[in-house]
């Protein structure tokens, strides 16, 4: 009996590999991301903005075209994007310092606009390629190398719940916060890139995936304390679920 | 031959680029531009383009990088400040060599300013203005019918070249009304095929990639030594300027945009005074006409350098006529737009020191 493939790499994945950290999930959700354009079919019309920080070479690890945007601007290079080549699928992949620091306003104009792209948002409470410094999304009390006594409300502020400030606005067809710290989690987060993509696709308005994320390196935790960190702090900060589902059943 | 029409300056830029085949704006109103912002709004549906108001100059800027980056003919507007605001895009969109073109209405400044014409942001339109090392097409119109043709010029140009195009304009030339003659719409078809490059979706090719990074030194330093080879082909093709009477003049006025169109006629009064002066107007001022402007002073008594700042493009004039004559400079700032009459005055004042 020949053998026969049941589990190859995604079409849309580049050759190229990884620079990710070990244990860091910007792997696992690439390829999530891959697998989706694969089975949608997409992968000849799909263009995506590749953020600034240690994602930054994500257009290099997709075979789609790519390009980079300045920090934080991923939302209005996608914009112009889409507005130049409606029937195309545009995709950007942000980090939390990325989307939720500098680039707020591009996020939430683009959201509010209904535009009709698709942001995959990442989200793992600390700065990476610079070095660990405290985001905005930074839990209180946690430690980083610009909150080195542990985050404050009184003098930082309190961590930004992007998923649950973007599902208040119209143009938002399809939100939904996912993990992938567990097999069940990376089968449900690949469901909800899909839907997000089909949400794009069928011309509803903007869709967005937030997945909680490990950084072992800049937690100072090896691969399997961090996911264990991730399921008790962060999963209680920014609890999973769906928002925002104007997309509907798919069968 | 089309008919002349009366248009506001703003608003013939405007029609100028949707006749040269722009079909995308992005951009944010601010005065006195913002009816260059309006008339596209207005406009665009109507050819079947896209208008759209972003949330900031630094969306806009970005939106221009997103759609320049397939390849579609695009624009923004704006004005100084906003100008400032765009500087991080306009590097991004420079080192990604992707056409595009951006029109700055000045005003005055430093900061907040006001909204009355200027010539202040001559060092952040032809000196970089954002990080990194590299040049705009930059075209100054003095007329509005020249601005209508270097809209048109300035298409090309960023497409030739894959780099972004600036007319730099001012508050005077956004807000005057005069007639124009508007070139026929390009045919779209005609438009230059980018789809060796552009970001278009990879069906049947490989992926196009379009970055202005590379994190090996060595490989970014290539990618500069390439910015630079294209630079020097433009500074070696692309210098326009224009003179009025210089050939017999004893002395040399050097302005541009509104300002040389002053100086014209700061060259008539003088004239029908008896002093033999003549005007060398740079058109592009990156590249600017440094050879052509040294040979324009050859054999005059002195030159005097007039801009609505305190002293910018007279750094460019010196560095072209390199020690050999003597550069005055004359300007007003803030908005305020310096007359024949004062101009004059300072022109004689030269004079007698001469004699």
């Amino acid at each position: 009996m020949a053998a026969k493939a049941i589990f190859e790499r995604p079409k849309s994945l580049s050759d190229k590999e990884f620079t990710y950290c070990p244990g860091c999930h910007h792997g696992i959700v690439h390829r999530l991301i891959a697998e989706v354009i694969d089975e949608l079919g997409i992968q000849g019309k799909t263009l995506m903005v590749a953020p600034v920080g240690c994602s930054v070479f994500a257009y290099t690890f997709f075979d789609v075209d790519g390009t980079v945007a300045a920090h934080g601007r991923a939302p209005a290079v996608a914009t112009g994007m889409k507005r130049a080549m409606p029937d195309r699928v545009v995709f950007t992949y942000q980090g939390d310092g990325d989307l939720a620091a500098i680039g707020t306003a591009e996020i939430i104009h683009a959201a509010n606009r209904g535009e009709r792209i698709t942001t995959i948002f990442i989200n793992n409470a600390i700065y990476g390629m610079t070095g660990g410094q405290m985001a905005p999304t930074t839990l209180l009390g946690m430690k980083t190398t610009t909150s080195p006594y542990g985050r404050e409300a009184d003098r930082e502020g309190y961590p930004i719940h992007v998923s649950e400030v973007l599902k208040e606005l119209s143009g938002v067809v399809y939100l939904e916060r996912v993990a992938v710290s567990s097999p069940a989690e990376v089968r449900k987060a690949k469901q909800a890139i899909k839907k997000a993509f089909i949400a794009q696709i069928k011309g509803l308005g903007f869709s967005l995936v937030e997945v909680l994320s490990t950084c072992p390196t800049n937690w100072g935790l090896d691969p399997i304390e961090a996911m264990k960190w991730l399921n008790e702090n962060l999963k209680k900060e920014y609890p999973l679920g769906v928002f925002v589902d104007k997309v509907g059943e798919l069968k | 031959m089309a008919e002349k029409v009366m248009v506001k300056g703003n608003e013939a830029m405007a029609e100028a680029a949707i006749r040269a085949g722009c079909r995308l704006y992005f951009g944010y109103p601010i005065t006195p531009q913002s009816e260059l912002t309006e008339y596209m709004a207005r406009r665009l549906p109507e050819v079947k383009g896209t208008f759209l108001q972003s949330e900031s100059e630094v969306a806009a800027v970005n939106m221009i990088y997103g759609a320049a980056s397939t390849g579609t003919r695009v624009m923004t507007s704006t004005s100084s400040p906003g100008f400032s605001l765009m500087q991080e895009g306009i590097s991004y969109i420079a080192g990604a060599e992707l056409p595009c073109v951006f029109i700055n209405v000045v005003r005055g400044g430093p900061g907040l300013g006001d909204i009355q014409p200027a010539q202040s942001d001559y060092f952040q339109a032809t000196k970089g203005g954002g990080h990194g090392d590299y040049n705009l097409i930059v075209l100054a119109p003095s007329s509005v019918q020249e601005a209508v043709d270097l809209v048109q010029l300035a298409f090309d140009l960023a497409d030739k070249y894959r780099n972004p195009a600036l007319i730099l304009a001012d508050g005077m030339l956004g807000q005057m009304m005069e007639p124009v003659e508007f070139p026929d719409f390009r045919d779209l078809n005609t438009l230059p095929d980018h789809s060796s490059w552009a970001m278009q979706g990879c069906e049947g090719r490989e992926p196009h990639k379009i970055t202005s990074f590379d994190i090996d030194p060595i490989n970014l330093e290539k990618m500069n030594i390439g910015y630079q080879k294209k630079y020097r082909e433009i500074e070696a093709n692309e210098v326009r300027y224009d003179t009025e009477m210089i050939d017999d003049a004893e002395y040399l006025l050097v302005g541009y945009g509104t300002m040389a169109r002053i100086l014209g006629s700061v060259v008539k009064k003088a004239r029908s005074e008896g002093i033999k002066v003549g005007l060398f107007r740079p058109i592009t001022l990156w590249p600017f006409p440094y050879k052509e402007l040294e040979s324009a002073v050859s054999g005059k008594k002195a030159v005097l350098t007039v801009e609505m700042s305190t002293g910018q493009m007279v750094e460019d004039v010196k560095l072209a006529v390199n020690g050999k004559i003597k550069v005055d400079f004359y300007g007003r700032t803030g908005g305020v737009v310096p007359t024949p009459e004062e101009v004059l005055r300072e022109l004689k004042k030269i004079v007698e020191r001469s004699e």
